[in-house]
């Protein structure tokens, strides 16, 4: 079963929660961004553009 | 099979579907942990506040482990002159520093209603605060110095001198009276935990084990793209 009301700790629980969730979730964006562009920047270096 | 790797493109070659194999992996694990954390029954101290354990103490595990990669990439670095073992020390510096920010944030939501405090100057607090600005001053230093084989090379030494505090975070517990618990899962005699709690707390762990090798390995492809892309342009402006 579900355990979601924190009672009394639930002002310390999301956030920590929450905190992780936009942190990692904000690597993983990161990560994917920089990729991209890295990508793209070899892309047309390769092409000698 | 690692000094196989080394050659960056052996590793690129080898590496072309971790991102996807990997993110699917984290995935799994980190919704199945997400739902063991909040199935798991309340701590019968902790109550409620339980289920912070579940983010924080894996991001805590992270930080440390994260570093003594970055130790081992900076020493391959440092003693091989290995170029990717240069971009895996540079790539793993900011998830350490995310996993590290995370485990001292999350650590006091939890000491504010457990100890009545959001901070002490504590042997374990303190340390994983020292190790935090060790990842900062490493990335700080690598973005300070222009010539990027000069900064590599005193980033190097900057890791390999702060993977002294790694075993001080460890043993800080034991060492000195601390306020922090000690260690209740890897310890000598096994874990103390009940299954109910430790359950969450290892998927969790795994999820994000798996989420930074899966996040290590694309940034460090990134890196060597990054690098190839530059000496490209460097050799078509040298020639032109």
């Amino acid at each position: 079963m579900l355990h979601l009301e924190m009672g009394k700790y639930a002002m310390y629980v999301w956030p920590a929660w929450g905190l992780s969730v936009l942190v990692l979730a904000g690597l993983v964006a990161d990560t994917l961004m920089r990729a991209r562009r890295a990508k793209a920047a070899l892309d047309r270096a390769e092409k000698g553009e | 099979m690692i000094f196989g790797l080394a050659n960056p493109q052996r590793f690129m070659d080898a590496t072309r579907r971790a991102g996807v194999i990997g993110g699917v992996l984290s995935a799994v694990l980190l919704i199945a942990g997400v739902w063991l954390s909040f199935t798991a029954p309340p701590d019968y101290q902790q109550g409620e506040t339980v289920r912070i354990m579940f983010v924080h103490v894996p991001a805590a595990w992270m930080a440390m482990f994260v570093y003594a990669c970055l130790g081992g990439a900076s020493f391959f670095s440092l003693v091989f002159r290995h170029a990717l073992a240069d971009a895996a020390a540079k790539a793993a510096a900011p998830l350490g520093a995310a996993f590290n920010a995370l485990a001292l944030a999350t650590g006091s939501l939890w000491g504010r209603p457990m100890w009545g405090a959001w901070w002490v100057w504590d042997a374990r607090l303190t340390s994983v605060l020292i190790l935090f600005f060790f990842y900062l001053g490493y990335m700080a230093l690598r973005a300070a110095l222009d010539d990027e084989q000069k900064a590599a090379r005193a980033a190097a030494i900057l890791a390999l001198v702060g993977l002294i505090n790694v075993p001080i975070v460890h043993f800080s517990v034991t060492w000195w009276n601390s306020l922090h618990q000690a260690a209740s899962v890897f310890r000598l005699g096994g874990p103390t935990i009940a299954w109910s709690l430790l359950l969450p707390l290892l998927v969790m762990a795994l999820g994000y084990m798996s989420l930074f090798f899966t996040l290590w390995i694309v940034r460090t492809r990134t890196e060597v793209m990054r690098t190839r892309a530059e000496a490209l342009m460097l050799k078509r402006a040298g020639g032109a």
